[in-house]
C-alpha cells in the first residue's frame, strides 16, 4: 500500500469550472444526417479505408484497417451508406484536411456482427487480448491517442510493476472522466483487470484528484462489490497538471521520469480511465471503439457530458447542447490550458476529443496576446513550472532566436502545460514562443538532414569524378607507355606493322577497326 | 462566423505588472505614515516632487523612444521608483536634489538601458548613489526626530524647505537637522569611542537602534510581510539578506561589542528593512533562480555590513544592491534548477 504522496515543484490551483457539467447524467448525442469519420484518429500511420463510396456499412463495422505496428483501425459509428471518401477538415490547430469516410446514417443503428465476447481473459494469451484491443480500434483516450495495444505490450513478461489508471482530470471545465467514473465504475475496473492481464502487472492503482469525491466513492464501492482487494484508489491533491502522466506517477510513486524516458522504463504503465472502459467494452462485449464521453461546456445553454459517436461535427454538438454559433467566438478542443482553438466549427469529434469548450467574451475575454509588457524577471513562471525550467530564460532565447542556448536551457523538456503563461504578470505568450522555437529547431534539423544528404551526394559525385579522372589518367599513361614501347620496338615489328597497314589500305572496303582510343578523345 | 484561434493556454490568472507595482505602493504606505509621524512632512514634499519628475521623464523618454504611452505609463513602475527614491533621500533635501536623482534614475538607469524589464541596475538606487557621490553634503543632512527637536514640520514647512532651504518661519534648517544614527555611530567609533559610551549619550538612539528609525523599520516590515503574503515578492531575498546581516554582525559583536554594534541595531537602523523587502526584491535587477536569490540576498547583507562598518559611507544598502546587480546574470547562469527527473549531484 502506498501511504504518503509526493510532490513536484510548481503546479497551479486553477478555478475548476467543473460543476456546470456534473449535475446531469451522461446523455446520448443524437446522430446527425452525416458522420465524417477521419481514418486517422490516433498517433501513428493513418488507417487504410476498407470501404468504397456507395457501400452499406453497419454500426461497428471496420471501415479502415490499421496500417503497420503503430496504427489503429476505425469503425463505422452508425449504420448507413458511405457517400464519400475524401479530404475534409479535421480537428487541428491549423485547420488541416485529412482523409475521412463520410457516412449517411440510415437511422436504424443496425449492429455489425460483434467479435465474440470474452468473459474469462485467462483462457486467452496476453497477445490475443492485445490483438482484440487493436482490432477494436482502442487508443489512449486521455488526449494523446497512442494505440493502446502497443502500450500494453511490455518488452518482457512480468516486467511491469504498476498499472496506473489516470482519473486525475486536472484541466478546468473537463468532467468526462469524472462522470464516467461515477456512472460506470465497474466497467472501468473490469477494463483495468484486462489490461493488468495483458501487462502481467503486479499492482493496480487508480489516481483521482480530490475534487472528485463522488468518482472516488463510486470506484471504491465497485471495488468492494467486485471483491478486488488489490486495487487501490488514491486521491491526489487537485493541482494542475497532476493529470499529466509523469506528474501523476511522481505524486503517487515518488518516481521522477525525465523528459527522454518513458514510464515503462520504470516498470509503470499509465492508462486513462476512459481507455479502461473502452477495453472492457471491447473484450467483454465485443464492441469496437465507436463513441466516447465528451464534455460540452462554456457558452452553451445546457452544458453537459454527451456520449458521442465519432464523426459528429463540433458545431452540431454545440447546438445539441443549446448553444448557437452566433454567440461563440472561440471553440477550444480539450481543456483551457492545453487544448487548441478550432479554426472551423465544422470538424468532426474524434477518439481523442475529451471536451469542447465554447467561449465568448462574457465567459472568458479574448486574451490580448499582442499587448504583452516586457518581462520583469519576476520568476513567477519558474515557480509555477512543473518540470523545473526557467521559462523567462527560454523566452529570452526564443526571442533572440538563439536556438543553441535555448536547448541548453532544456526547451525540449517543456510539456507546454501553460502554467508559466497563466501566471505571467507581463502576460507574455510564453507557450507560443516555445512552440515557435521548437518548430524552428525541427525545421532546421530537417533542413540540415536534407543538406547533409545533398552534401554527401555531392561529395560522392566529386569523389567519383576524381576517381574516374585518375583512372583515365592511369589508362592514358598505360596506353602512352604501350605506344612508346611500340615505337621503340624492333624494325621487324615496324615492318610487320607497316605490312599490316598496307593490307588494311588495300582492303579499302573493310570497316575501320575501332579501338579504345576513340573513347578517350 | 469567424472563430478566433489564440494559442493555449486560454485562461490567465489576471495578474499584471501594474497590479504588482500597485501592491508595492500600497505596502509602502505604513512606512510613509510612520515617517511623517516621526520626522514631519519633509518626505511627502520629496514624494510629490519625485512623482511629478518621474512621470515627466517617463513620458519624455517614451515619446523619444517612440513607445506607446498608455501601457507603460499605467504600469506604475515609475511611481514605484519615485516612491523608493523619495523615501531614501533626506526629508529636508532641496527640490533639485530630488529632480536630479529621479531624472537620472528614469532617463539613464531605466530608459537608456531599454526601459521596463531591461535595466540591469535598480533605477532608484542608481539615482541615490549618483546623488550621494555628487552632493554628499545635501545627502547627509538629515532631519532629526520631531520629538527631539521639539519642532513639527508641517506640509507648508516641508515645501518651503524644499524650495528655499529654510523653515516657513525663516529659521535655517540646521535647527532641525542632525546626523543619522549610523553616521553618528561611525564617526564616534572612528574617534575611538566605545559603543556603550556613544549610545546612551545621544538622544538619536532609541531602545533598539536609531530613535524613530526602529518604528519606521517595523512599519516597512509590516508592508514587506504583506507583500510576501500577497506573493508579490518571495522570501528568498529578504530572508537571506537579513540572515547574512545578522550572522556577520553577531560574529563581530561577539568579538568586540564595544566596536561592533549588535545585530538588532543593524536590523532596525538605516535602510535595512526597506532594502530587504522593497529594494533588493526588485525582480528586474535581482537574480531569478531560487538558489541565485539566496546568494544574491546574502551578498547584499554582507556588503551592507562591510560598508557600514569599514566603508566610507554610513549605510550600504544602495551600494550593496548595485554591486549584487552586477552579479545577477552570472548567478542566474550558475544556479539553474535541477532538471525534472535528473538526479541530484
Amino acid at each position: 500500500m502506498i501511504g504518503k504522496l509526493f510532490r513536484y515543484n510548481g503546479g497551479l490551483k486553477l478555478p475548476e469550472n467543473k460543476e456546470q457539467t456534473t449535475h446531469r447524467p451522461i446523455q446520448p448525442a443524437s446522430v446527425p444526417p452525416r458522420l465524417i469519420i477521419p481514418v486517422q484518429q490516433h498517433i501513428g500511420t493513418p488507417a487504410e479505408p476498407l470501404v468504397k463510396v456507395g457501400d452499406t456499412v453497419l454500426k461497428g463495422q471496420m471501415i479502415a484497417k490499421g496500417n503497420g505496428l503503430i496504427s489503429a483501425p476505425v469503425h463505422a459509428s452508425s449504420s448507413g451508406i458511405v457517400v464519400d471518401i475524401g479530404e475534409y477538415p479535421v480537428p487541428h490547430p491549423s485547420g488541416l484536411t485529412a482523409t475521412c469516410v463520410v457516412i449517411e446514417p440510415d437511422g436504424l443503428e443496425t449492429m455489425a456482427d460483434h467479435l465474440p465476447p470474452i468473459h474469462d481473459v485467462t483462457q486467452y494469451t496476453p497477445e490475443e487480448i492485445r490483438e482484440r484491443i487493436h482490432q477494436a480500434g482502442i487508443v489512449g483516450l486521455g488526449g494523446a491517442g497512442f494505440p493502446s495495444h502497443v502500450k500494453l505490450a511490455p518488452k518482457h513478461q512480468h516486467m511491469v510493476e504498476i498499472l496506473l489508471l489516470n482519473g486525475a482530470e486536472c484541466e478546468p471545465y473537463i468532467t468526462c472522466d469524472d462522470m464516467l467514473m461515477r456512472e460506470r465504475p465497474e466497467e472501468i475496473l473490469k477494463g483495468m483487470l484486462i489490461m493488468r492481464y495483458a501487462l502481467m502487472a503486479k499492482r493496480c492503482i487508480i489516481g483521482i484528484e480530490d475534487n472528485k469525491p463522488l468518482a472516488a466513492k463510486a470506484l471504491r464501492e465497485a471495488i468492494t462489490r467486485l471483491k478486488l482487494d488489490d486495487v487501490e484508489v488514491i486521491e491526489v491533491p487537485s493541482l494542475y497538471p497532476n493529470g499529466g502522466e509523469k506528474q501523476l506517477i511522481r505524486v503517487i510513486t515518488g518516481i521522477e521520469i525525465p523528459a527522454n524516458r518513458l514510464p515503462i522504463d520504470y516498470r509503470i504503465v499509465c492508462q486513462n480511465v476512459g481507455t479502461a472502459y473502452a477495453v472492457a467494452r471491447a473484450i467483454h462485449h465485443g464492441e469496437p471503439l465507436i463513441s466516447r464521453i465528451i464534455t460540452v461546456t462554456g457558452a452553451v445553454g445546457s452544458p453537459c457530458n454527451l456520449e458521442v459517436p465519432f464523426g459528429i461535427l463540433a458545431s452540431e454538438l454545440i447546438s445539441q447542447c443549446a448553444g448557437t454559433m452566433d454567440h461563440i467566438d472561440r471553440i477550444i478542443m480539450g481543456g483551457p490550458m492545453m487544448g487548441f482553438a478550432l479554426p472551423n466549427a465544422d470538424v468532426p469529434v474524434v477518439k481523442t476529443t475529451n471536451c469542447l469548450l465554447a467561449l465568448n467574451d462574457n465567459i472568458l475575454p479574448l486574451p490580448h496576446k499582442n499587448r504583452a509588457l516586457p518581462c520583469i524577471r519576476c520568476g513567477s513562471c519558474a515557480t509555477a513550472c512543473p518540470v523545473n525550467l526557467l521559462p523567462q530564460q527560454l523566452y529570452w532565447y526564443a526571442r533572440a532566436k538563439d536556438f543553441d542556448k535555448i536547448q541548453d536551457y532544456r526547451l525540449f523538456d517543456c510539456i507546454e502545460c501553460g502554467c508559466c503563461e497563466y501566471v505571467c504578470p507581463s502576460q507574455i505568450p510564453l507557450v507560443q514562443y516555445f512552440r515557435f522555437a521548437k518548430g524552428q529547431i525541427w525545421e532546421q534539423e530537417r533542413e540540415k538532414k536534407k543538406s547533409d544528404i545533398a552534401r554527401e551526394r555531392h561529395e560522392f559525385r566529386q569523389h567519383r569524378i576524381e576517381r574516374e579522372k585518375e583512372e583515365k589518367a592511369a589508362r592514358h599513361k598505360a596506353k602512352a607507355a604501350a605506344v612508346a614501347e611500340d615505337t621503340s620496338g624492333s624494325d621487324e615489328k615496324k615492318a610487320a606493322i607497316q605490312a599490316a597497314l598496307e593490307r588494311v589500305k588495300a582492303k579499302q572496303s573493310a570497316p575501320e577497326p575501332t579501338d579504345g582510343n576513340t573513347e578517350q578523345s | 462566423m469567424q472563430l478566433y484561434t489564440p494559442s493555449s493556454p486560454h485562461i490567465h490568472s489576471g495578474s499584471s505588472v501594474s497590479q504588482l507595482m500597485h501592491r508595492v505602493l500600497l505596502a509602502l504606505i505604513p512606512g510613509y505614515v510612520m515617517y511623517v509621524a516621526l520626522f514631519g512632512w519633509g518626505v511627502v514634499a520629496n514624494l510629490m516632487i519625485a512623482v511629478l519628475t518621474a512621470y515627466a521623464c517617463e513620458t519624455l523618454m517614451l515619446l523619444l523612444r517612440k513607445r506607446p504611452l498608455a501601457p507603460f505609463l499605467s504600469d506604475h513602475s515609475a511611481l514605484v521608483t519615485a516612491s523608493l527614491l523619495a523615501i531614501s533621500l533626506p526629508p529636508l533635501a532641496p527640490w533639485w536634489i530630488v529632480v536630479i536623482g529621479i531624472a537620472f534614475a528614469i532617463i539613464i538607469a531605466k530608459h537608456l538601458y531599454g526601459g521596463l524589464g531591461y535595466n540591469p541596475f535598480n533605477p532608484a538606487m542608481v539615482g541615490y548613489v549618483v546623488l550621494l557621490v555628487s552632493f554628499p553634503r545635501e545627502l547627509t543632512t538629515w532631519a532629526g526626530p520631531q520629538e527631539i527637536n521639539n519642532v513639527s514640520i508641517g506640509i507648508a514647512d516641508a515645501i518651503h524647505i524644499s524650495i528655499f532651504g529654510t523653515l516657513g518661519s525663516g529659521a535655517g534648517i540646521d535647527t532641525v537637522t542632525m546626523a543619522t544614527p549610523l553616521d553618528h555611530l561611525k564617526t564616534e567609533i572612528s574617534r575611538g569611542q566605545s559603543i556603550s559610551d556613544i549610545i546612551p549619550a545621544s538622544p538619536i538612539f532609541g531602545n533598539l537602534g536609531g530613535n524613530g528609525w526602529e518604528w519606521i523599520s517595523l512599519a516597512f516590515l509590516a508592508g514587506g510581510l504583506w507583500l510576501l503574503y500577497k506573493k508579490v515578492i518571495q522570501w528568498y531575498i529578504p530572508v537571506s539578506m537579513l540572515t547574512a546581516l545578522v550572522l556577520i554582525s553577531t560574529v563581530f559583536h561577539l568579538i568586540d561589542p564595544e566596536r561592533y554594534a549588535d545585530p538588532v541595531f543593524h536590523l532596525v537602523t538605516g535602510a535595512t528593512i526597506l532594502g530587504a523587502f522593497f529594494i533588493a526584491t526588485d525582480p528586474i535587477t535581482a537574480s531569478t533562480t531560487e538558489k541565485g536569490r539566496l546568494i544574491y540576498g546574502a551578498g547584499i547583507g554582507i556588503l551592507v555590513y562591510i560598508i557600514r562598518t569599514w566603508g566610507g559611507y554610513p549605510d550600504g544598502v544602495a551600494f550593496g544592491v548595485l554591486l549584487m546587480n552586477i552579479l545577477a546574470p552570472t548567478l542566474d547562469y550558475y544556479t539553474q534548477p535541477r532538471p525534472y527527473g535528473e538526479r541530484k549531484g
